[in-house]
């Protein structure tokens, strides 16, 4: 039975960076993660923005990591060659209501030590934005930026595999029990750590009963669905633009992807549902007639993908920790739509907690580039030709991907580390190369054995 | 030196280089699959080559005809065209690295595809199964590999009939063929297949679910005739609803129709830029490969009828020229414009079964031109109206 210093539950955005920070501290980590990859639950579908806090709640915990959060990741960038899309947001009202709502937000932003944060006359909103549907005037919000929301977590990862760490997938944790360390039981079988990270996601209220017998919290998961447009559509568009949040949801967000794309989402749907995040062509179309209303120019754009996520809201609007110094037990839990930003921030936040040491210098690795604003693989010779035309991703990209030190476990992990068979045509063109490039790399294979 | 850059070497494009370079013209052909002949080479099992060359034979054969005939253009396999930059030039990227070329003229011959399930706004999960009918002989055809057993196939325009074709040949079992329309698309013989292979067949079914089990398709959920259906299959195969492969044209910042998705053009395959032409099914979804090679020979004369008349093209393109809008009953038409003098053939589609006549109104709303005409969404329509008298945009529509 092995034995580690730290086991995190969940491999999502949260269970990564903690792992990460608590294994650069020189702890020896174990990361589980149930899913075929990391990133494979809710971490996988979200709007990509690097938020400034803003909006947070004054005081907040989710305030505090979310600007640690920004500020760490704007320091690990360069040296991981990681991206970064300057964009900037606009929250813009289109209503009465919504334009005396911008007053608050902008004395909130201020409050939020967001001081660069100022208001926009209709006039300003539209010589910033031309294609924008005539507005009532926005906040202006210079710090918020999109990213590649994968890659990050991607570098993290081999980060903790340098350190010694260990990362399983495809394990699921099914019981344990605390005797002064912790036994875990897992589909993979047992193994001991002194302290417990909850970091399950959409799961993080039923690990905590089955772990501490009781939980503090209740999951809600909240479905997000989204629809991304061509990529010539991003020319519409410069800005993130943010709605006025109403008290459930941040609301609907439209804005450019690192990819090279224009994305609208999410909705914000409460369902039972923890695995199935399916979209719905109602909710879809509705999200297609939103984006069309505030830049009409994109009734001419087709769409190249749809998808759905699962945040992990719970039942109050904060985020939910959990540290029982008896047991040795943290849980991170309901982090509902911050938690990309909020990242890095809530592994220092545990690190604090739990009084780990301070983080030592690490070889920071290079990360390929996917994102459009700068030069890709195929702008260099020796690329094998390009295998996914649409988001043009070479045969070496795939490879390396394949062959790096930290594989993908299915289709879904080789598309966050390389972006192949996610653009206009999903795969038409790519798929048989795909197959016969990955077999017997990935679970489930694209093709059936015979 | 390259005269004239063709993108795409399917049967138009490579017809289209065969009679550029018997002018004389210095011709690169930029095809991003590492081999030319486009969608023939993935589908075994259809006849090609009548129109062109007199005898029938399969798809991987009738490229290699193809190619042959172009031979003396500069063929670049395994070559994307990355971007058509605003003073005409092109980068090229390939395994030797890129290169900007800086052709007098471009022809855009890309082709078209399925209509993706994100698309077609389909609901449910994004499990493995869920692919084109293209995707599946991608598969087959040139890798070698199935991916599932028991697929359903959603569509009835005759790609679905060449889908169960494909998956009986790999050893496949379709379950059911379900149409979200009332009736089936393809034309007779062709609708009979599953009636004779004893396939379930499912009008006006609206899909309500797609169940994923372990990362693959487990079942759908649908509904059609009042009722909700569950079938367990392990793939679903989405089939028709082509649209022109248009990703390029787009980014080049060409006027793109909205009814084809496809650029808009004139009679010639002038594009709203001048000195790029676009010929093939990139022009609407979809025609047959022989279609498509009679297009890709004709626009490439009307290539080199405007180099040898210089000033030619762009007067006619900034020229008056009547727009040509689908009205009512019209799923599209092409082409998208037309100069006044200039011989007009009109392709067009119908969106539903029609019988009666069809009219063209300029923009004063007088009747220009009427034809009677039987049609329905499976025909192909041409016609040569004469629209002589019109003024400003014309508007064709089918009217009882």
């Amino acid at each position: 039975m092995e034995n580690f210093d730290v086991a995190i539950i969940g491999a999502g955005v949260v269970g990564v960076a903690t792992a990460r920070h608590l294994a650069l501290t020189g702890a020896r980590v174990v990361l589980i993660e149930k899913g075929a990859d990391i990133l494979s639950g809710a971490s996988k579908a979200n709007s990509a923005i690097l938020h400034t806090g803003f909006d947070a709640p004054e005081g907040s915990l989710e305030l505090i990591c979310m600007q640690a959060g920004h500020q760490d990741f704007l320091d690990l960038m360069g040296p991981m060659n990681l991206s970064l899309l300057r964009t900037g947001a606009m929250v813009v009202a289109w209503t009465a209501d919504q334009a005396e709502a911008l007053g608050p937000i902008l004395s909130a932003a201020h409050r939020n030590g967001v001081t660069d944060v100022l208001a926009l006359t209709p006039g300003e909103v539209a010589s910033r934005e031309p294609g924008l549907s005539p507005s009532l005037g926005a906040v202006f919000v210079p710090g918020e930026h999109v990213i590649d929301p994968w890659t990050p977590f991607h570098a993290y990862a081999q980060q903790i595999l340098a350190a010694g760490s260990t990362i399983l997938r495809g394990v699921e944790v099914t019981g344990g029990h605390f005797d002064g360390v912790w036994t875990l039981q897992t589909t993979d079988g047992a193994l001991t750590a002194t302290t417990v990270i909850n970091a399950a996601g959409l799961y993080g209220d039923r690990v905590e009963a089955l772990l501490l017998g009781d939980t503090h919290f209740t999951i809600k998961p909240r479905k997000g669905q989204f629809v991304v447009f061509d990529k010539a559509a991003a020319r519409l568009l410069s800005h993130i633009i943010l709605p006025v949040p109403d008290a459930r949801t941040k609301g609907v967000v439209l804005c450019r992807t690192a990819f090279g794309n224009l994305l609208i989402g999410p909705t914000a749907e409460e369902t039972p549902d923890r695995d199935r995040p399916t979209v719905s062509t109602v909710e879809l179309q509705a999200l297609l007639n939103r984006a069309r209303q505030i830049l009409p120019a994109l009734a001419e754009m087709p769409v190249t993908a749809t998808y759905a996520g699962l945040r992990p809201a719970s039942d109050e609007k904060h985020y939910r920790i959990r540290h029982d110094p008896a047991r040795n037990w943290l849980t991170l839990g309901g982090i509902r739509s911050t938690g990309l930003t909020a990242s890095l921030g809530l592994a220092r936040h545990a690190a604090g907690i739990l009084q780990a040491g301070a983080l030592q210098e690490a070889a920071a690795p290079q990360m390929p580039n996917l994102s459009e604003h700068r030069p890709r693989d195929w702008h260099s010779p020796g690329h094998g030709g390009i295998l996914c035309h649409c988001e043009m991703v070479t045969t070496r990209e795939i490879r390396a991907a394949l062959d790096g030190p930290f594989p993908p476990g299915d289709l879904g992990g080789l598309k966050r580390r390389t972006r192949c068979a996610m653009g206009r045509c999903q795969g038409f063109n790519c798929l048989g190369a795909l197959e016969e490039i990955t077999r017997g790399r990935l679970a489930p294979a694209l093709g059936l054995t015979r | 030196m390259t005269d004239v850059l063709v993108v795409g070497a399917g049967p138009a494009g490579l017809a289209a280089a065969q009679v550029l370079v018997a002018a004389g013209l210095a011709v690169t052909v930029a095809e991003r699959q590492p081999q030319a002949g486009g969608m023939p080479l993935t589908c075994g099992h259809s006849p090609y080559g009548w129109r062109e060359f007199r005898r029938m034979m399969g798809g991987p054969a009738y490229a290699a005809r193809l190619i042959d005939a172009a031979r003396g253009a500069d063929l670049r396999l395994a070559t994307s065209v990355a971007a058509i930059h605003g003073d005409g030039s092109a980068t090229l990227t390939s395994n030797a690295g890129t290169e900007i070329l800086t052709p007098r003229k471009i022809l855009l011959a890309t082709g078209a595809r399925e209509a993706t399930r994100a698309e077609r706004l389909l609901p449910g999960e994004r499990p493995l199964g869920v692919m084109t009918t293209g995707s599946l002989q991608d598969m087959w055809f040139r890798h070698g590999a199935l991916p599932f057993r028991r697929p359903v196939i959603l569509g009835s325009e005759l790609v679905a009939m060449s889908a169960i074709l494909t998956c009986r040949q790999a050893g496949a079992a379709p379950l059911a063929l379900l149409e979200q329309k009332d009736t089936l698309t393809a034309a007779a013989p062709y609708r009979w297949l599953p009636n004779l292979l004893g396939l379930p067949v499912h009008r006006g079914v609206e899909i309500t679910d797609l169940v994923a089990k372990d990362g693959r398709l487990d079942a759908i959920r649908f509904r059609s005739g009042g009722k909700d259906h569950k079938i367990f299959c392990d793939g679903l195969i989405l089939t028709g609803a082509f649209r022109p492969e248009a990703g390029l044209a787009r980014m080049a910042g060409l006027a793109i129709d909205r009814a084809t998705m496809g650029p808009s053009v004139d009679g010639n395959g002038r594009t709203s830029r001048e000195g790029i032409y676009a010929a093939g099914n990139i022009l609407r979804g979809v025609e047959t490969a022989g279609w498509c090679w009679t297009e890709g020979r004709a626009i490439a004369q009307a290539m080199l009828a405007d180099q040898a008349a210089p000033g030619h093209s762009k007067a006619q393109s900034v020229a008056p020229q009547i727009a040509l809008l689908a009205g009512q009953g019209l799923r599209w038409i092409m082409p998208q414009a037309w100069h006044r003098g200039a011989a007009l053939t009109l392709q067009l589609n119908a969106d539903r079964p029609h019988r009666g006549q069809l009219v063209a109104r300029d923009s004063t709303g007088s009747v220009v031109y009427t034809q009677k005409l039987t049609t329905a969404p499976e025909r192909r329509v041409t016609l040569s109206p004469q629209l002589g008298s019109a003024t400003g945009p014309v508007t064709l529509s089918l009217e009882p």
